[in-house]
């Protein structure tokens, strides 16, 4: 499964079409432009092995706020900021450059810096010294990325977070964790069974999930370090839907027994299970509101599948979505104050955004078929599942709809994201 | 992390370097001897013996079925599976005479169990369709608690969309995958 490689196609950003004018006005926020930039190859690039300033290029690229500035043609290709000469950058209308070094240093290990020069003003934004391992050349690269990305755009850089998935190569599931931009897969778990639902813990160091291998759903959570798991909910019926508490101590899941889905807490290591509401319905796919006070989930209570929200505590139900007579799969964003789900929408499931101030929707992905939205942890890009050519493949849409990534393996269905926290 | 001796301290820094990439240790799951993958409904009636999502039983597949009735083609307890329509657990008054018939004979049958096994189509949530697949099962369930047939004899599991057949193009095949299979742990 480790052969299985994730690739980015980065497919449409609508404002680096001219002719898109009129959609310009409908932009809010502080990125309606592009914003110009030149990562400059870095100094002795070919001692690690791994090509930093590629990987800083393409994480830019991918998130769609940069327009990434040919540097090849250039004469003079400086690697620290004294030797830039501005009037050449800025008559490529650069915004700000990136130029870095690699040093190999003692006991094998990489020395690399890198400075984000502003080109106007001819003043450094960022500069750091990192040194590692050549072996973590890749994580440093994103890490760099991260740090410009921060700073010409004023939000958290994710790219050097990770995003957890769901392979099945023939009859063999599993979940696996790669990097933000698809590179190096881990298989976590494996199991001729199926496996699904994976969830976060909110410091990043486990994953619930719902696995099928003793012949009905099971929650299990799985910490990454030492693959150690436990069996965190097994009762008799169907066991499923993790979901964890903001503090990450209890897990809001969902029990069957006898009858119908129903949601319970219950504590990270197996106690304290709680019934949080009854109901003669189907009540699934918990997720915690952001302060922890409120779950929120998916319910056929009015006769079809709608998102409803409870106190954690139990108490009075009330209704969330109300266009559509199919909306499933609550996500929060990180900021709290909006909610991603899927819609079907006259027999196409889309992955819609809904402002829960406001309460006003927008449909986001274009597929037939998407499940599983998942906010990456800045709030800037939703990540989720679909079909293409016949198989399950992940793609991405950023939360103002403008730009979109698809992520395909080569071999196999992929399905089930779920973007993990930032750690630092 | 403690400071320790150095040999142990490059270890660490080795442990966090790893760390820092993508530290997961994977856990394999021990290969389990039947596959369990896109067995078609229809496949399920043909051989009572299929082993596709039923391993919670053993299947005598030496049992004679032209004396079995739950086996007997020509016999209505040999239709295991119960339709449903998409996102849907009412049952079909078509299947009426099939419920009926599972409730004479789990009445008839003190000591037969059966497990009602509900799916889904591969549209939409799997979780909620894990939900849907448990309500169709429930839904079974309850037409034969009507009928007389005791709880202690039936349990009710979900697939969810987890067995359907991938890809389907059209509600031809859509509709194949939204079923409860009746199981008998006694065949």
């Amino acid at each position: 499964m480790n052969l299985i490689r994730l690739v980015y196609f980065f497919v449409i950003s609508l404002i680096t079409f001219p002719v898109s004018a009129a959609l310009e006005i409908e932009i809010s926020g502080g990125s309606a432009q592009q914003i110009p930039i030149a990562v400059v190859p870095f100094g002795n690039a070919a001692i690690s092995k791994e090509n930093i300033s590629n990987i800083i290029n393409a994480d830019l690229k991918r998130s769609g706020l940069f327009r990434i500035l040919e540097t090849r043609g250039m004469a003079n290709l400086p690697t620290s900021a004294s030797q830039i000469k501005y009037a050449e950058w800025s008559a490529l209308q650069a915004q700000a450059i990136v130029v870095g070094n690699v040093e190999a240093v003692s006991g094998g290990r990489l020395k690399v810096s890198f400075q984000l020069m502003d080109v106007l003003k001819q003043t450094q934004l960022a500069g750091m010294d990192y040194q590692l391992a050549p072996s973590q050349a890749r994580a440093t690269a994103h890490k760099i990325a991260d740090v410009i990305y921060q700073k010409l755009t004023g939000e958290q850089g994710i790219f050097a977070s990770r995003i957890a998935y769901i392979t099945k190569l023939g009859n063999r599931f599993a979940l696996q964790v790669a990097d933000a931009d698809g590179y190096n897969p881990q298989t976590v778990v494996s199991s001729n069974e199926p496996i699904i639902s994976p969830a976060w813990s909110p410091d990043g160091t486990k994953l619930a999930y719902v696995s099928f291998e003793k012949k009905k759903p099971i929650v299990f959570v799985q910490s990454l370090m030492s693959g150690s798991r436990n069996m965190v909910a097994n009762f008799k019926g169907n066991n499923s839907a993790p979901a964890w508490s903001p503090d990450g101590s209890k897990l809001a899941i969902v029990l069957t027994y006898g009858a119908n889905s129903q949601i319970y807490t219950i504590d990270v290591n197996g106690g304290n299970l709680k019934q949080v509401i009854k109901s003669s319905a189907i009540d699934t796919e918990p997720a915690f509101s952001r302060d922890g006070n409120w779950i929120y989930f998916t319910s056929d209570r009015g006769g079809k599948p709608q998102i409803y929200k409870v106190p954690v505590g139990g108490g009075s139900v009330s209704r969330v979505t109300f266009e559509g007579s199919y909306n499933v799969s609550p996500r929060f964003s990180p900021d709290g104050k909006s909610l991603v789900y899927i819609r079907n929408d006259g027999g196409k499931f889309r992955v819609a955004l809904q402002d829960l101030a406001s309460g006003q929707v927008q449909l986001l992905s274009e597929g037939s078929q998407d499940e599983s939205p998942s906010f990456a942890p800045n709030g800037r890009v939703i990540l989720y599942a679909t079909k293409a050519g016949g198989r399950g493949s992940l793609a991405a849409v950023s939360s103002d709809g403008k730009v979109r990534q698809r992520l395909s393996e080569s071999r196999g269905d992929v399905r089930e994201p779920a973007w993990g926290p930032i750690n630092n | 992390m403690l400071n320790q001796t150095k040999i142990q301290s490059k270890l660490l820094v080795a442990l966090a370097a790893s760390a820092l990439l993508v530290a997961c240790k994977s856990t394999p799951i021990a290969d389990k001897p039947a596959a369990v993958e896109d067995k078609s409904p229809s496949a399920q009636d043909a051989n009572g013996a299929d082993t596709g999502g039923i391993k919670e039983v053993a299947i005598d597949s030496n049992a004679n079925d032209s004396n079995n009735p739950l086996k007997d083609p020509n016999n209505i307890l040999s239709k295991r599976n119960i339709y449903f329509d998409f996102d849907s657990d009412t049952i079909r008054a078509e299947y009426r005479p099939n419920i009926e018939a599972h409730a004479k004979y789990l009445l008839a049958h003190a000591d037969a169990k059966t497990i009602l096994q509900g799916n889904t189509d591969e549209r939409g949530a799997r979780e909620y369709n894990l939900s849907l697949g448990q309500r169709r099962s429930v839904a079974v369930k309850k037409a034969l608690n009507l009928l007389g047939v005791k709880d202690s004899q039936i349990e009710t599991v979900s697939y969810g969309e987890e067995k359907a057949t991938p890809n389907c193009a059209d509600e031809d095949c859509f509709q194949l995958n939204r079923y409860v299979g009746i199981v008998y742990a006694n065949d």
